[in-house]
């Protein structure tokens, strides 16, 4: 039944920390692995060694550059997966019933069993979570490694999803965010963490922590001025030779 | 967004389709032998066009019987199973005009009143995406149900025509001049609704808009992907007004000059002027999916 569930038992989701993925696209390709091997159809690629390759992906990084107004710029790297929303757009526009929200964890997956690729989640998904596989012909998405995370056959410590559990620099975090109580949402309140298109009303669990306020010195270099730095004004015999040079044409 | 072929087909045909059943379901066109059949078989026929134009937009048509179950949540299983009762009733009704040659008016009228509601579904599937602010904040719906009342009626005078009998284009004159009114306005002020927002930006995208200007330094891959080549799709908006401009003149102006021309010079200028307003009618309607942008975009420095 592809209505949203009136409450969840817990908000199973991500915490992903802005300020220290180094993006490596460690956590990209270690979901690529384990999600093309367990559950569900493999995530394929199409033309992988050719001219122009393409694949689903479930787990994107992507970089942005920021530009403050009076300081250097700044890159973030920005990893972007399935926000696993309280009010999932994707789940309630499906015609088929293969979409859904689970009421014990709020995690929202697809029955690639009732899936008929019509595409529609996609278009209601703000974040682009959701790609068709095109050798498949179903809907692919996040599913928070569900496979992995009540997984008794595994070591405990690898009960998360494959992208925390590989994130070398500790940018990844997972937890019950219903929970006041939980580390992921102490993170939250402590770092501001915040929901990406917040005016599209999904409410999304997974929160982003933005990076920090950097150090700001004086000694900074000043990029505004950086073109100048590249054609310095030039004085004594090389100014003369400079303005030599330029009355040959 | 990707102007699929197959919905533009679609949309387009099962909209006409349903404009017939619509006009026919109240009584319009003239109740004569061969005319009962051109429009009955016409309607059904352009709306199955429609409807099998559907299934190719499907990666798994196999499982289309899946659609009619989430009627409760989901507007295209309610378009899909509106659809099917919608023609079910006019199939009966039309069974009933062609070979008893009885009008049983109150089922044409449910028949009618379920196309209305069938092309009002299918424009919702658009109306209700907040990520396609041109969808979504335009009156979608309006435009749908306009153009298959005009589409509809241009068919059942079309069909009539084909059948030799009488043609009322005096009729059609009015609604052609309240849809080419709506095709002037959508020319004028809809140019810029495309580009409207819902407040959506790579700054709200990505939630760093606060700390300053943000760009995208590195796309996370070389090539592209579904999500580009479906709703980061951009193709023709640079030609955007021209296109439009067809299709204004496609499927309003020259179908209202050729219903002018009927009243003097005899009923089949009607089948012309139906196969002008489809084709401006497709036009339009590529430019519906070809003009919007999706929020997805802003990830990737586009829009």
């Amino acid at each position: 039944m592809t209505s949203l569930p009136e409450k969840v038992e817990r908000k199973m989701g991500l915490v992903i920390d802005l300020d220290t993925c180094v993006g490596c696209h460690a956590c990209a390709v270690s979901c690529k692995e384990w999600n093309t091997q367990g559950y569900g159809a493999p995530l394929s690629d199409q033309d992988p060694y050719g001219a122009d390759p393409t694949g689903t992906w479930l787990n994107r990084i992507h970089s942005f550059e920021i530009e403050p107004e009076d300081a250097p710029a700044q890159i973030v790297h920005f990893p972007k997966s399935c926000l696993h929303c309280d009010d999932a757009p994707c789940v309630t526009v499906c015609p088929t019933g293969a979409s859904y929200k689970r009421v014990e964890d709020g995690i929202v997956l697809v029955n690639e069993d009732a899936c008929m690729g019509c595409g529609l989640c996609a278009w209601a998904c703000p974040y682009g979570a959701r790609e068709l596989d095109r050798a498949e012909g179903v809907m692919k998405k996040c599913t928070l490694c569900v496979d992995r995370i009540y997984n008794d056959n595994i070591p405990e410590e690898d009960r998360v999803p494959a992208c925390v559990r590989s994130c070398p620099a500790g940018a990844r975090h997972f937890g019950d965010l219903s929970d006041p109580g939980s580390a992921v949402s102490e993170m939250v309140r402590a770092r501001g963490g915040m929901d990406l298109m917040a005016e599209q009303g999904t409410r999304p669990v997974n929160k982003y922590l933005p990076p920090r306020i950097r150090d700001r010195h004086a000694t900074a270099p000043d990029t505004l001025r950086l073109a100048d730095l590249a054609e310095p004004e030039a004085k004594g015999f090389l100014g003369w030779l400079d303005r030599a040079l330029e009355r040959l044409g | 967004m990707h102007p699929a072929p197959s919905i533009v087909v679609f949309t387009v045909f099962s909209g006409l389709g349903l404009g017939m059943v619509f006009w026919a379901g109240l009584g319009a066109g003239p109740d004569h032998g061969a005319a009962r059949w051109w429009i009955a078989v016409l309607a059904l026929g352009f709306s199955a066009v429609g409807g099998l134009a559907s299934t190719r937009h499907l990666a798994r048509p196999d499982r289309a019987w899946r659609a009619f179950s989430q009627w409760r949540s989901s507007w295209l299983s309610r378009e899909a199973c509106l659809m099917v009762a919608a023609l079910g009733a006019f199939a009966i009704y039309a069974a009933g005009w062609t070979l008893g040659g009885v009008r049983v008016a109150a089922l044409g009228w449910i028949a009618a009143g379920l196309a209305l509601a069938t092309v009002y579904a299918t424009a919702m599937i658009y109306a209700q995406l907040r990520t396609v602010p041109r969808w979504s904040l335009t009156p979608t719906p309006q435009m749908f149900l306009v153009f298959a009342g005009v589409g509809g009626f241009l068919g059942v005078q079309a069909a009539a025509a084909l059948a030799g009998a009488e043609v009322a284009a005096g009729w059609a004159l009015p609604g052609l001049v309240l849809a080419a009114g709506v095709a002037v306005w959508w020319q004028t002020e809809a140019a810029g609704a495309g580009r409207r927002s819902a407040g959506s930006d790579i700054g709200t995208a990505t939630g760093l808009g606060r700390l300053g200007r943000v760009r995208l330094f590195e796309p996370p891959h070389t090539g592209s992907n579904y999500l580009l080549d479906e709703m980061a799709y951009r193709v023709g908006r640079r030609r955007a007004y021209q296109v439009r401009l067809v299709a204004a003149w496609l499927g309003f102006l020259v179908p209202l000059g050729l219903a002018l021309l009927a009243l003097a010079f005899g009923g089949w200028l009607m089948v012309p002027a139906l196969i002008a307003h489809v084709a401006g009618m497709l036009a339009l309607r590529w430019l519906f999916f070809a003009e919007a942008e999706h929020v997805q975009a802003f990830y990737y420095g586009l829009r």
